[in-house]
């Protein structure tokens, strides 16, 4: 595997902004890195040919979101200033909705295909304002409503893309998903790989799950659970402002079918974000705040709720590493790695309910990868097998709150 | 109707409300809605002061007595307008009559009086019917080497025959087709060649799919012939997001999906109809109603007059055809893809034949039903013998084309089906490959498992599967 990195940087180098170069030796280049031959500690781009199978801009930069993290924990809990943001010369500032928004409209305009469909997503703007704008801009078949039949519209998403549309199916909220499972797992998950490659679908399934506030049981489901098994399909969940437009970007220019997790409590996160274009790495977990006694994965809104236990941690003296893993299939297992041999010990912390959940899995894949490096088992914490009640304050029992994963962090590192 | 109405003025105000009704979409300016899609000059919905949200509101203040007569009752109604009717009356579950079935040639293969058809030229016929006895030879020699045990599996097309080939025959090569299980006919008339479905069945190297999916789940992207997903109905939105693309692509084609009888019980089924209406996509659906899926006879699959009377509760323009007749099959799948097209509307047709072979291999339905019926409509009602007495009557075929075809092409299916079993199969790297477009690591991981552990045991693993 050559050394893409220098060929990355010099054809690169003129994109590279100021405060990029100042961690040039961590830099991913703009190409596929699934195909990543992991050696020691920086990333070798590795596609064979060198070819972007994938990003067509070569201007573009696929940032490592470490650089300018403040080690500092204090600073760096707080919801909306999350620490992988950066803190950039030129930027500016939206919410999350805004961002998943405005990294939708740029892919819209970068590529006649893309486009959206599902219900009351057209002049309504979709129920969380997300596609807000786009169908005035982009006309009515570009911004597709759809009667209500969630498997519909998702197989009409698949059909369009085997026709060579990249269709963003939204789903009002993600438990509605459960309907579209047929063409899901079927067809999207199955069809590049039963027709011989001949057909690919590069749909994006998107919308908001998780618990929100007190939106009843069946509208507060945790579908990466059940989707997680699905041969052939990518999961990603986005927790910042930064991370939602540069995975919703990457989601729509891959040729797999990705579902992109969103969090109805995340929409209205404000973060400033760079003017220039970026995209996230799919299968890359994020780097929130580096420590030395235990590894913290999480995602999505539960990410929020480990930063502000770190905040307690920190002062109580540990110093704990939190990570998003952002990517939920395939896990990112080289960071995850990395960091499990340096603190020995591992504590994940999820909204997923606790049978089979994303944590369950994640703890078999650790235990199965690096059990050498554990000096105490693998604890998850997760919600508990219940349908979530509607009452607020058992709603937020069923939460994992800070006060738990402080416990837990100190039960572990006893 | 039984609308009785006391006044004249009344009459004439009804009259009034027929002719405004037959718009369609009701009000003028929602049938304007509907205009604008068509223009391409008009982009931003913002600038059209007709927006769909505008014109819903506008319905609403129209509708506080406007120009109607007080004594009128008529509603303005999302739609249309609609008149009122004192008396308590129940559409019927169903018409006295059954909705007719369209043919041409009648039971003997002979072209009916008056009868209307797209002609078909000589060349065409012959192709037809040709393939037709290909599609006839190719699932008997297939369904006989499951039989020997040379298959795993395999599903014929006897007696739906017409409909795969006249069907076909009708499209243009850019129009897409989402199958069931049931057409292989339309790749044949496309171009798929023998050797290419014996390698499908087969699962060897040559296969397109890689030797993944079971025999007759084929696909072709190049003859516009997507992969069969065994789930039943799936393909229905499928089609009908194809169709959409078609459209925004503005190309001069539309897709075609097939199903059956059993299919149209599915969810799928009434979604894609209603979307396909909505969204004004070129989408032809037709139905195989042969009867039965598996074991359930229609009777047990739906109450209503079988699928044509289906369209309409969507908005659908729907035909019914003789499914055995390949002339009229060829004619209304010719009309209802010019349709499609050029009004950019879904088509419903019906096709009444009958499944003369058992499900799949895995199925005996002499258990089901009697062998008399299977009997009766292979030879009363088969749709090769009829299409071929209206191509000799036409001067286009002798009994001599037809025995030199018929042998030649079983030698050739025999011939395909030799190659095809001993070709290699796909080596192992298949079982990972394509399931995303870069293996990840952990698939990566599980193919090095899956060598080692073949290492381990040789003597377990298959032998004519390569490393």
């Amino acid at each position: 595997m050559s050394a893409i990195l220098q060929g990355a940087g010099a054809g690169a180098a003129a994109a590279l902004t100021p405060f990029n170069s100042i961690d040039s030796n961590k830099f991913v280049a703009p190409s596929r890195s699934s195909l990543s031959v992991r050696s020691k500690s920086y990333i070798v781009a590795g596609s064979d040919d060198g070819t972007n199978k994938s990003f067509g801009s070569s201007s573009l930069i696929a940032r490592r979101s470490q650089p300018l993290m403040i080690p500092n924990a204090v600073t760096a809990t707080k919801a909306d200033t999350a620490a992988s943001s950066t803190s950039l010369k030129s930027g500016h500032e939206l919410l999350l909705y805004e961002a998943l928004q405005e990294g939708l409209e740029e892919e819209m305009d970068r590529d006649p295909h893309v486009c959206v469909m599902g219900e009351d997503v057209g002049h309504y703007g979709g129920s969380y304002k997300v596609t807000k704008g786009l169908a005035d801009k982009f006309g009515d078949l570009r911004v597709l409503d759809t009667p209500i039949c969630e498997n519909a519209f998702t197989g009409m998403g698949i059909g369009a893309a085997m026709t060579g549309l990249r269709p963003i199916i939204e789903g009002m909220n993600m438990g509605f998903l459960l309907l579209a499972f047929n063409q899901i797992s079927n067809n999207c998950g199955m069809l590049h790989y039963t027709s011989g490659g001949q057909f690919t679908i590069p749909v994006v399934i998107r919308g908001p799950g998780g618990v929100g506030r007190q939106l009843g049981a069946e509208h507060s489901q945790r579908l990466e659970s059940y989707f997680q098994s699905i041969p052939g399909i990518q999961m990603v969940a986005c927790s910042t402002p930064y991370n939602a437009k540069g995975l919703m970007k990457a989601a729509i220019r891959s040729e797999n079918p990705v579902i992109l997790f969103e969090h109805v409590l995340l929409y209205n996160l404000k973060e400033s974000i760079p003017d220039e274009e970026y995209i996230c790495n799919l299968e890359e977990a994020e780097m929130v705040r580096p420590g030395e006694h235990i590894t913290i994965l999480t995602y999505s809104r539960m990410r929020y709720h480990v930063m502000q236990a770190a905040k307690t941690l920190v002062n109580k003296g540990y110093d704990p590493e939190v990570i998003d893993i952002r990517s939920l299939k395939p896990f990112d297992l080289h960071t995850i790695g990395n960091s499990v041999k340096k603190t020995h010990r591992v504590l994940i912390v999820e909204e997923c309910m606790r049978t089979g959940g994303i944590g369950a899995s994640l703890t078999a894949a650790i235990n199965e990868n690096f059990h050498d490096y554990l000096d105490a088992p693998v604890m998850c914490l997760s919600s508990q097998d219940v349908p979530t009640p509607y009452a607020g304050t058992l709603e937020e029992w069923t939460v994992v709150q800070p006060a738990q994963i402080v416990t837990a962090v100190e039960q572990l590192c006893q | 109707m039984a609308l009785r109405l006391r006044s004249s003025t009344s009459k004439s105000n009804f009259l009034n409300i027929l002719r405004y009704n037959n718009l369609g979409f009701g009000t003028a300016s929602h049938a304007a809605r509907h205009l604008r899609t068509h223009d391409p000059t008009l982009l931003r919905v913002s600038q059209n002061p007709i927006s769909r949200f505008c014109n819903t509101m506008a319905e609403k203040l129209s509708s506080v007595g406007e120009n109607e007569d007080a004594n009128a009752q008529v509603m303005d109604f999302p739609g249309g307008k609609v008149a009122f009717t004192p008396e308590i009356q129940f559409i019927s579950e169903s018409s006295k009559e059954r909705v007719p079935c369209y043919r041409v040639l009648d039971d003997n293969g002979q072209l009916i009086t008056n009868s209307h058809f797209v002609q078909v030229s000589e060349e065409v016929a012959v192709k037809m019917y040709s393939d037709m006895v290909t599609l006839q030879i190719m699932d008997n020699i297939f369904y006989e080497a499951q039989r020997q045990g040379r298959l795993s599996f395999y599903a014929t097309t006897i007696g739906e025959e017409a409909i795969n080939i006249a069907s076909a025959a009708a499209l243009s090569p850019q129009d897409v087709i989402f199958p069931q299980y049931r057409e292989p006919g339309v790749l044949l008339w496309r171009g798929f060649t023998l050797q290419e479905f014996a390698n499908q069945c087969f699962g060897n190297k040559s296969d397109n799919g890689k030797g993944r999916q079971m025999p007759v789940h084929y696909g072709s992207n190049k003859l516009n012939y997507f992969t069969v997903s065994a789930t039943i109905a799936t393909q229905l939105p499928n089609a009908v997001g194809a169709a959409y693309s078609l459209k925004m692509d503005k190309k001069d084609a539309c897709a075609v999906t097939y199903f059956g009888d059993g299919g149209s019980s599915e969810g799928d089924f009434h979604a894609a109809l209603n979307f396909a209406a909505v969204m004004e996509a070129p989408v032809l659906f037709i139905c195989r109603n042969n009867g039965w899926a598996i074991s359930t006879p229609t009777s047990d699959q739906f109450r209503s007059d079988g699928l044509v009377v289906k369209g309409r509760a969507y908005g659908i323009r729907s035909i019914r055809v003789d499914g055995n007749d390949a002339l009229a099959m060829y004619s209304a799948v010719h009309t209802a893809r010019e349709m499609a097209i050029s009004e950019e509307r879904p088509i419903l047709i019906e096709a009444l034949t009958y499944r003369v072979g058992h499900h799949s291999t895995s199925d005996d339905s002499t258990r089901y039903r009697s062998a008399d019926e299977i009997e009766w409509w292979n030879k009363a009602r088969n749709p090769l013998s009829r299409f071929r007495t209206w191509i000799e009557s036409s001067g286009w075929w002798s009994d001599e084309e037809e025995s030199d075809l018929r042998s030649r092409v079983k030698k050739e299916m025999l011939e395909a089906l030799r190659v095809a079993e001993k070709t290699e199969k796909p080596n192992l790297e298949n079982m990972f490959s394509d399931v995303y477009d870069v293996p990840p690591l952990n698939l990566r991981e599980q193919e090095r498992q899956v060598r080692q552990t073949i290492k381990s045991h040789p003597q377990d693993y298959p032998s004519d599967v390569p490393l």
